[in-house]
C-alpha cells in the first residue's frame, strides 16, 4: 500500500498540510463571520483568500524578538517542537490508497505518542517566557493535555478492538461494511472531545484564554515564532479531523468519487464542525474541565472499552 | 501656646494670632478674600465665616469671622458646620451677582483666588436674574491692566497701595455696590510697587499688563526658582516661560528676603530676556563688521585667539553668577582675573565687606529690616537704588507705634484697629541724602546735603552716641539733628543704619560703620545694611580680584582679553573705553544683550540670561542664593560658565576639563575661595532625588506637549536633560513640596492662585518649610577692637562756577538690563540734571531746557529739572540711562545752557 | 448536553441571516451630528472667530495635542494667534469640546482624515476654522462677557447695567 514515490508523497503531504492550515485560517475567519452575521476578511484577493498570505508576510516582517528575561534557547525551541510533533503525526495518516508516507503497524500508538510530545512545546514555551501569564498557561496546558490524553487513548481502543489492528490502513479497510462510528459512537464522541482538548481549541483553549492570561503560553511570542504556534494549532485541527475520518468514518471509502475526494469531504466536515464549536460554545472553568476529564470522560471511555471487549468476546470470537 | 478646637479636634495655636491664620496654618481650606498674610485682618468680606461655640456643651454657637476671632486658649470653632458653610456659599453667591462672564478671557483665570474660593464653597449657578453693574476701566500705565467689572470690593488693593506701599494716587471712589478702585483719572500708577496689585487682587481686576501681550495661563508656564538680577537685594522670583519666551515674573515667597512683594523693576524687567537686542548667535568681527557665525566657527576663531597664549586676561562682572566669574578666573588664572568694577565701586565694596566683618553689627535680611524700629539712612535713595528695601522701610516705621497698640491690647493682626489707634504716628526714620527721596513722607527728619556733609552727620551721630568716637564740627542745626538721631537709635530695640553704594562715598560707609560701632559701645545691638549696585556685586567683591584700573594697566601686554557679561562702558567713561579698545586688540565678550562692549569685541559669544542659566548670586545682605534655569534657549546660547569651559578646553585647562555640571564648578569654587565656601548650602546639589524623582518645572496640568513642536516635526522631541539641578524640564516628577530653594511655583490642590503660598510655610507669613532659602556668607564677629574710622571728611564748600555733580538713580532706567524691557523703557525718565532754583537762575537754565554738563571727562546734553530739594552748589545727574553711563560721580563739573541743536536746516533757523 | 446542541444549531442558522457589516468605503455609515470626529473651530453668528484663546481645551486634552497662543486685536477682542491640533495624537474624546466655554471648538462627524505622512495630521488654524457656527447657531460669547470689544461697549452685554457714573452723588 506504500506509494511508489515516497519522496513525492512526503513533499505533497507536507505542503498540503501547511497550505490547508493556511486556508483553514481564512476559512475559520470567514465561517466565524458567517455565523456572527458578518463578512470576515473579504478584501485581499478574491473572497479575501489572500488574507492569510498577507498575514504571513506581515508575520515574517515583524521584529523577531526574544525578551531579554527569557530562557533564550528553550524559548526558540518551543514553537519548533509543536510544528515537529504535529507534522510527524501526518506520517501515518492514510489519505487514500497509496497516499501514505509510512504504513506503520503501530500507527495509532505513534499518533498518540506524537500528540503526547506536543505538550512539551507548550510547557516549555510557558516556562521559557519567564512571564507569570505564560507560566500559568503552560501549567494549564500540561494538566489539561495529560488528563485528556488518558481517555483519548482509551476511546480509540474500541476501534482497535473492532479492527483488530493498530495499523490505520487496516482500520480503514475494516470499515468496508460499516463505519465504526455506528458501533463506536460513544468512542467517537469521546475521541472528538479529547481531540479538541489536545489541540487546545475553543472551548478548551484555557492555556491561552486571552481574557484572563493575555495570550497564555505564547504571550511573549511575536513574529514567526508566534506564527509557528498559530499554524501548529491549525495543522493540529487538520490532524484530529483526519483521524476522526480515518478511525470512525471509513477514511477514503465512498462511492463514485475518487478516494482522496471522499477523504477531503469527510475531513472538511469535521473542520467546519470544530469551527462551529468555537463560534457557539463558551469556555468552561478550568476546574470544570478537569472534573469532566477525570470524572466523566475517563469512566465513560473505560465503560466503552469494557462493553466493546465484552461484545467482541461474546459474539465475534 | 494656646489650645483651640477646630471641628471638635484640639490643636495648638499662637494666641497672638487669629483663627483664620490658625486654620490656614493647620492646613484647613477656609475661604477668605480681604485678609492678606502681610496686611492682617479687616473683616470686610465676610467670607471666612465659621461657627464659634462657647464650650463643649454649646450646641447652638454663633457665626463669627475667623479672621476677626483671636486664637485664644479654648476657642472652639467649626469650619464644616452646615450654617457656616451655607453662609460662606451665600457670600460668594452675592459677590457673583455682579461678576462678569469673563473667565475665558480673564488673565487671572487658572490662578484666580475668586475662582478657587467659588469652587471651594460650591457656588455654581447665578440665580440672580437682574442686571450686573459695570464700570469703565482706567489706563493705569504699562504695568497694570484694570478690568473693574470683576471687582468684588475686598479693598485689598487700596490697603496695599496706600497703607502698605505708601502710594497716594490710588483710592476707592463712589459708594455702596458701585465702589470703584483706581486713580482720580487715567494715568500711570506712581508707586514703584504697583505690580503687586496683580498678586494682591484676589480676582482679575488688576492683571499683569506685560503678560497680556503674550498671554499664557499659569498651568502652561514652565517655572524655575530664580533670583532677581535688577538690583543687589536678591529678591526671589518665579519666572515663567512658554514657547521659548519668558512670559512673566511673579513673586517667589522667601520669608527672610522679599516676603510677598516685589518691586516693579523686578517684576517687569524680565522682558530684556526676549529683547530684539539679544545676542543669539556668536558674532565674529572681520574688518570691523560683525558677522553671525556658527558655534564651530566661533570656537575656531577663539582657538586662534587663545590657544597657547600665555597672557590672556579676564574681566569678570558684578552681574554674572559666581560660577561664571570663577570659571573665567580659572580659565585665565587668578593673577589675570579682574573684577570688572570701577575702582571707586571696588573700593567701596571692599570697605563694606571689611566693615561688615569687623563691626559688631549684623547685616539684616529684609524681613529683619521690616522689624527694625529706628532707622538712619545715610546717603541712600532706597526706592531708586534698592527698591524692595524702601517697602521694607515703610513697614519699619510701624514698629514703634506697635508698642503703643500692644499696650492697648490691640492685636497686631487687627489691621484697621491698629491703624486707627496709630493714626499718623510713625517710628523714627531719618534720611540723609543729596536730594529728596520717595521715602521722605514717612521720615521723621530729612537732611539734604553734599556727600561729605552726610558722612559728617554720620560721624556726628556716632559721636553723640559715644564720646570716644571722632568729633566733627558742624552747624548747630546739624548737631541737634545728630543728637536727635542718636537718641532715637539709642532708645530703639532694633536700630538700623543703612548706607551703601549709591553715593559712591567711602566716608559715608565709614560714618555708618562708626554709628553701628558706637551703638554697640552703648550696649545696643545694631544692624547695618549696605546697598550694592548690582545683583552680584557683593559676590564678586568676596572673590577678591583687582578692579578695572589694574585690568586697564594689564591690557597692553595681553594677548587677548575675555570680558564676561560686562559692558565696560558702564564702568568707565567714554574716553577711557575708547582707549581700552585701542590698547586691546583681541577682545572676546560673552554677553546676552548688545552693548558698547559687544559692539567692539572681536568675538562675541551668546551668553544665557538669568532665565537660561543656573548660578549663585550674593545679595547685599551677604546671602548666597541660587537661581535655576527656567528654559533651554534656542540656538547657540548657553551659560557663560559653559562657554568658558569650552574656551578652557581650547587652552587645555586641566581643571576645567573635569567640570561637567554646575556642581563641579560650585565645589571647585568653594574649595578655592574660603569666603565663598558657604555657597554649597544655598541650594541642594543636582543629585537630589525626592522619592526617586526630580522636581518638575512645569505644573502637572501643563498642556500642549504633543502639539507645541508639531509644526516643526510631528515626532515630539525628548525633554531636555538638566544635569545642573534637581529640577527637570517636565511636568512629571516629585508631586509634593520640594525643598524651599527648589520651589519653582506655588500650587496646592484647590488653591491655584499665589495664595497657595500659605501651605508652603511653617506658619503663615513665616519661614518656608525647611527654612527660607539662601546661605548667609557674612556674619559680623564680636567687636574686634579695630576702633572707629577717624578720617572725618572736610565739610562741603560750594565752588564758584563749578557744581558738585552727584548721582541720582531712577528705579526705571538706572538698571542696565531692565531698561531693555519695553514696559520699563516706557516709564523710564530721560537723562536729566536736577538743581536748586537759585543755581538754575545763576546759570540761566530754565526748567525743561537742555543743559550741557561737563563732568569726569565727558560731556552730556541733558534736560534741566529745577527742584527746591536740591542743596545749593550740588547738581544731581540721572545716571544709568544712556548716554549717561560710566561716569564716576560725585565729581565737580560745569554746567551751561546747551546750544540749540542745528538739525532741521535753514527753514528751522528761519 | 441538549442545550449545547441547541446552541450549535442556533449559531449555525446565523449563516442564513442578513449581514450587519457596512461595506465601507463603498457604503457609508450614518454618523450623527454629535459624532466625535474631526475637530473644527467655528464662528459666531456675526461671523467673528468664536475662539477666545482661553486655553481650556488645551488643558482638558488628555493627550496634550492642542497648542495655541492668545493674542488680542486693537479693540481688545482676544483670539488665537495660532491654534494647532496634532491629530496624530488626538483620541477624539471630545473633552476639548466640553471644556470650551464659547462653543468654538466642536467635533464633527467627519472621520475620513487618514494620511500617509504623520506630519500631515498636524492642523493649523487655517485648517480648523470653518465659516459657520457649527452645532450651536445662536451663541455669541462676547454678548454675555463683560469685557469691552470693538462694537460692544461696557454695559452693552446681556443683563448689564450701563457703566457706573463715578461722579454721581445719588445713593
Amino acid at each position: 500500500m506504500i506509494s511508489p514515490y515516497p519522496a513525492v508523497t512526503l513533499i505533497a503531504v507536507l505542503f498540503g498540510a501547511l497550505t490547508i492550515a493556511g486556508g483553514l485560517v481564512w476559512a475559520e475567519r470567514r465561517l466565524l463571520a458567517l455565523w456572527q452575521d458578518r463578512y470576515g476578511p473579504n478584501r485581499v484577493g478574491p473572497f479575501g483568500l489572500m488574507q492569510t498570505l498577507a498575514d504571513m508576510i506581515k508575520l515574517f516582517f515583524k521584529e523577531d524578538w526574544v525578551p531579554p528575561f527569557a530562557d533564550k534557547w528553550v524559548f526558540i525551541m518551543a514553537p519548533a517542537i509543536v510544528m515537529f510533533t504535529v507534522l510527524m503525526s501526518f506520517v501515518v495518516v492514510p489519505f487514500a490508497p497509496g497516499i501514505i508516507i509510512s504504513d506503520l503497524n503501530i500507527a495509532v500508538l505513534f499518533f498518540l505518542g506524537m500528540s503526547s510530545l506536543g505538550v512539551y512545546s507548550i510547557v516549555l514555551a510557558g516556562w521559557a517566557s519567564d512571564n507569570k501569564y505564560a507560566l500559568l498557561g503552560g501549567m494549564r496546558a500540561a494538566a489539561q493535555m495529560l488528563s485528556y490524553e488518558v481517555f483519548m487513548g482509551l476511546s480509540l481502543m474500541g476501534t482497535v478492538l473492532l479492527a483488530g489492528s493498530f495499523d490505520l490502513v487496516d482500520i480503514v479497510n475494516a470499515q468496508r461494511h460499516m463505519w465504526f462510528v455506528v458501533p463506536q459512537f460513544l468512542g467517537f464522541v469521546l475521541f472528538m472531545i479529547a481531540g479538541i482538548a489536545e489541540t487546545r481549541r475553543l472551548p478548551f483553549d484555557l492555556p491561552e484564554s486571552e481574557s484572563e492570561l493575555v495570550a497564555g503560553f505564547h504571550s511573549e511570542y511575536s513574529g514567526m515564532k508566534f506564527g509557528m504556534f498559530f499554524v501548529g494549532e491549525y495543522i493540529g485541527i487538520l490532524l484530529v479531523s483526519s483521524m476522526i475520518t480515518v478511525l470512525f468514518f471509513g477514511g477514503w471509502r465512498g462511492p463514485v468519487l475518487p478516494p482522496i475526494v471522499w477523504y477531503f469531504i469527510k475531513t472538511c466536515f469535521f473542520l467546519g464542525f470544530f469551527i462551529l464549536l468555537r463560534a457557539a460554545l463558551p469556555r468552561p472553568r478550568f476546574d470544570q474541565l478537569m472534573a469532566w476529564g477525570w470524572k466523566l470522560m475517563l469512566p465513560l471511555s473505560l465503560a466503552n472499552l469494557l462493553v466493546t471487549g465484552a461484545v467482541k468476546l461474546a459474539f465475534f470470537h | 501656646m494656646a489650645t483651640v478646637y477646630i471641628d471638635d479636634k484640639p490643636y495648638t495655636a499662637d494666641p497672638a494670632q487669629n483663627m483664620l491664620f490658625t486654620s490656614l496654618t493647620l492646613g484647613f481650606n477656609l475661604p477668605y478674600f480681604c485678609w492678606h498674610p502681610a496686611m492682617g485682618s479687616v473683616g470686610a468680606c465676610r467670607q471666612c465665616a465659621v461657627k464659634q461655640f462657647r464650650d463643649e456643651n454649646d450646641t447652638r454657637g454663633k457665626l463669627v469671622m475667623a479672621c476677626m476671632t483671636p486664637a485664644a486658649d479654648g476657642t472652639r470653632i467649626a469650619i464644616h458646620d452646615p450654617d457656616a458653610t451655607k453662609f460662606r456659599a451665600g457670600v460668594i453667591e452675592g459677590l457673583m451677582t455682579n461678576h462678569p462672564h469673563d473667565c475665558p478671557v480673564c488673565d487671572e483665570g487658572g490662578e484666580c483666588h475668586l475662582q478657587d474660593m467659588t469652587v471651594m464653597t460650591g457656588h455654581d449657578y447665578r440665580r440672580y436674574p437682574y442686571d450686573k453693574r459695570t464700570f469703565r476701566n482706567q489706563y493705569l500705565g504699562p504695568f497694570v491692566n484694570q478690568e473693574m467689572n470683576r471687582c468684588i470690593q475686598c479693598y485689598r488693593c487700596v490697603r496695599f497701595y496706600r497703607e502698605y506701599a505708601g502710594g497716594r494716587d490710588f483710592n476707592s471712589f463712589a459708594l455702596r455696590d458701585l465702589v470703584f478702585f483706581g486713580r482720580h483719572k487715567d494715568g500711570v500708577l506712581e508707586n514703584e510697587f504697583s505690580g503687586n496689585l496683580v498678586e494682591v487682587c484676589p480676582t482679575g481686576v488688576f492683571t499683569d499688563a506685560t503678560l497680556k501681550h503674550h498671554y499664557t495661563r499659569k498651568w502652561d508656564l514652565q517655572f524655575a526658582p530664580s533670583i532677581c538680577t535688577h538690583c543687589g537685594l536678591g529678591c526671589n522670583t518665579s519666572p515663567g516661560e512658554r514657547y521659548g519666551m519668558l512670559r512673566r515674573i511673579v513673586n517667589r515667597y522667601n520669608g527672610e528676603v522679599n516676603g510677598y512683594f516685589l518691586c516693579d523693576r523686578g517684576r517687569y524687567g524680565y522682558e530684556c530676556v526676549n529683547s530684539p537686542q539679544r545676542i543669539r548667535q556668536p558674532l565674529l568681527r572681520r574688518e570691523g563688521v560683525a558677522q553671525p557665525v556658527s558655534r564651530a566657527e566661533a570656537l575656531r576663531a577663539a582657538r586662534e585667539l587663545l590657544a597657547g597664549k600665555q597672557n590672556v586676561i579676564g574681566i569678570g562682572s558684578p552681574r554674572a553668577s559666581l560660577e561664571a566669574n570663577f570659571a573665567l578666573r580659572t580659565l585665565v588664572g587668578p593673577d589675570h582675573f579682574f573684577a570688572g568694577m570701577a575702582d571707586d565701586e571696588h573700593r567701596l565694596l571692599t570697605k563694606m565687606i571689611q566693615v561688615l566683618r569687623s563691626t559688631p553689627a549684623r547685616t539684616p535680611s529684609l524681613r529683619e529690616i521690616e522689624q527694625c524700629d529706628a532707622v538712619l539712612v545715610l546717603g541712600e535713595d532706597p526706592t531708586n537704588f534698592a527698591p524692595r528695601l524702601a517697602l521694607a522701610l515703610r513697614q519699619s516705621v510701624r514698629q514703634q507705634p506697635f508698642a503703643a497698640t500692644d499696650k492697648m491690647r490691640i492685636p497686631r493682626w487687627l489691621d484697621h484697629a491698629v491703624r486707627e489707634a496709630v493714626q499718623d504716628d510713625k517710628g523714627p526714620l531719618f534720611i540723609a541724602s543729596t536730594h529728596a527721596t520717595r521715602l521722605d513722607d514717612i521720615a521723621a527728619r530729612t537732611f539734604r546735603a553734599a556727600p561729605t556733609d552726610i558722612a559728617r552727620l554720620g560721624f556726628a551721630v556716632a559721636r553723640a552716641l559715644d564720646t570716644s568716637a571722632p568729633a566733627t564740627s558742624m552747624s548747630g542745626e546739624a548737631v541737634a539733628l545728630a543728637a536727635q538721631i542718636a537718641q532715637a537709635l539709642k532708645t530703639a530695640h532694633r536700630p538700623l543704619i543703612i548706607a551703601g553704594g549709591g553715593l559712591n562715598s567711602e566716608s559715608v560707609i565709614e560714618a555708618a560703620a562708626n554709628v553701628a560701632r558706637a551703638l554697640d559701645t552703648v550696649g545696643k545691638e545694631a544692624r547695618l545694611s549696605f546697598t550694592v549696585p548690582e545683583c552680584n556685586s557683593m559676590g564678586l567683591a568676596l572673590m577678591g580680584a583687582a578692579p578695572l584700573s589694574a585690568a586697564f594697566a594689564a591690557v597692553k601686554d595681553a594677548d587677548a582679553v575675555i570680558v564676561l557679561e560686562n559692558d565696560l562702558g558702564r564702568h568707565m567713561p567714554q574716553p577711557a573705553l575708547r582707549e581700552f579698545f585701542e590698547r586691546a586688540f583681541h577682545v572676546i565678550a560673552l554677553d546676552c544683550l548688545t552693548n558698547a562692549t559687544t559692539e567692539r569685541a572681536e568675538l562675541v559669544l551668546p551668553a544665557g540670561t538669568f532665565a537660561e542659566s543656573d548660578g549663585t548670586l550674593v545679595s547685599s545682605e551677604g546671602r548666597a542664593q541660587r537661581f535655576f534655569q527656567v528654559f533651554v534657549p534656542s540656538g547657540d546660547i548657553q551659560e557663560s560658565w559653559r562657554w568658558l569651559c569650552d574656551l578652557g578646553a581650547l587652552r587645555e585647562n586641566s581643571e576645567m576639563a573635569d567640570w561637567k555640571e554646575l556642581d563641579d564648578v560650585i565645589i571647585a569654587l568653594s574649595n578655592a575661595i574660603p569666603a565663598l565656601a558657604g555657597i554649597v548650602n544655598a541650594a541642594p546639589f543636582s543629585g537630589l532625588r525626592l522619592a526617586g524623582e526630580k522636581v518638575p518645572r512645569e505644573p502637572h496640568r501643563y498642556s500642549g506637549r504633543t502639539a507645541m513642536h508639531a509644526n516643526i516635526n510631528v515626532s515630539e522631541p525628548k525633554p531636555p536633560d538638566d544635569p545642573d539641578s534637581p529640577l527637570s524640564f517636565s511636568m512629571e516628577g516629585f508631586p509634593d513640596q520640594p525643598p524651599s530653594a527648589l520651589i519653582p511655583f506655588f500650587w496646592t490642590p484647590g488653591w491655584n492662585s499665589i495664595q497657595s503660598t500659605n501651605f508652603y510655610q511653617k506658619e503663615i507669613a513665616g519661614p518656608l518649610r525647611g527654612g527660607d532659602p539662601g546661605a548667609r556668607l557674612i556674619e559680623s564677629g564680636a567687636s574686634d577692637g579695630s576702633g572707629y574710622f577717624i578720617r572725618v571728611p572736610q565739610a562741603f564748600a560750594p565752588r564758584e562756577g563749578e557744581w558738585l555733580v552727584v548721582p541720582a538713580y531712577h528705579i526705571f532706567g538706572s538698571d542696565e538690563q531692565s531698561l531693555h524691557s519695553a514696559a520699563i523703557a516706557e516709564v523710564a525718565p530721560k537723562p536729566y540734571i536736577a538743581m536748586n532754583p537759585e543755581d538754575a537762575v545763576l546759570l540761566a537754565l530754565r526748567p525743561e531746557s537742555l543743559a550741557e554738563v561737563k563732568v569726569d571727562g565727558s560731556s552730556y546734553r541733558v534736560q534741566v529739572r529745577v527742584r527746591p530739594d536740591m542743596p545749593k552748589g550740588i547738581a544731581a545727574l540721572l545716571v544709568g540711562v544712556p548716554p549717561v553711563v560710566g561716569v564716576h560721580l560725585p565729581a565737580w563739573g560745569t554746567l551751561q545752557p546747551a546750544q540749540l541743536p542745528v538739525e532741521g536746516g535753514p527753514e528751522r533757523a528761519a | 448536553m441538549l442545550s449545547i446542541i441547541r446552541t450549535l444549531w442556533d449559531v449555525f442558522l446565523h449563516a442564513f441571516r442578513k449581514r450587519v457589516t457596512i461595506q465601507y468605503p463603498e457604503q457609508k455609515a450614518y454618523l450623527s451630528a454629535r459624532y466625535r470626529g474631526r475637530i473644527i473651530l467655528s464662528r459666531d453668528p456675526e461671523g467673528g472667530e468664536r475662539c477666545v484663546a482661553c486655553y481650556l481645551c488645551a488643558v482638558a486634552c488628555p493627550v496634550d495635542c492642542i497648542a495655541l497662543q492668545a493674542t488680542e486685536d486693537s479693540t481688545g477682542r482676544r483670539y488665537p494667534e495660532f491654534f494647532r491640533i496634532n491629530f496624530s495624537r488626538c483620541i477624539f474624546c471630545g473633552y476639548c469640546e466640553e471644556a470650551c466655554p464659547t462653543y468654538a471648538i466642536q467635533l464633527t462627524p467627519d472621520i475620513e482624515m487618514g494620511e500617509y505622512s504623520r506630519q500631515n495630521m498636524v492642523y493649523e488654524k487655517e485648517h480648523l476654522l470653518i465659516s459657520g457656527p457649527g452645532k450651536y447657531p445662536d451663541y455669541n460669547f462676547w454678548r454675555v462677557a463683560g469685557v469691552k470689544i470693538g462694537g460692544k461697549d461696557k454695559g452693552q452685554a446681556e443683563r448689564e447695567a450701563p457703566p457706573t457714573d463715578l461722579r454721581s452723588l445719588l445713593p
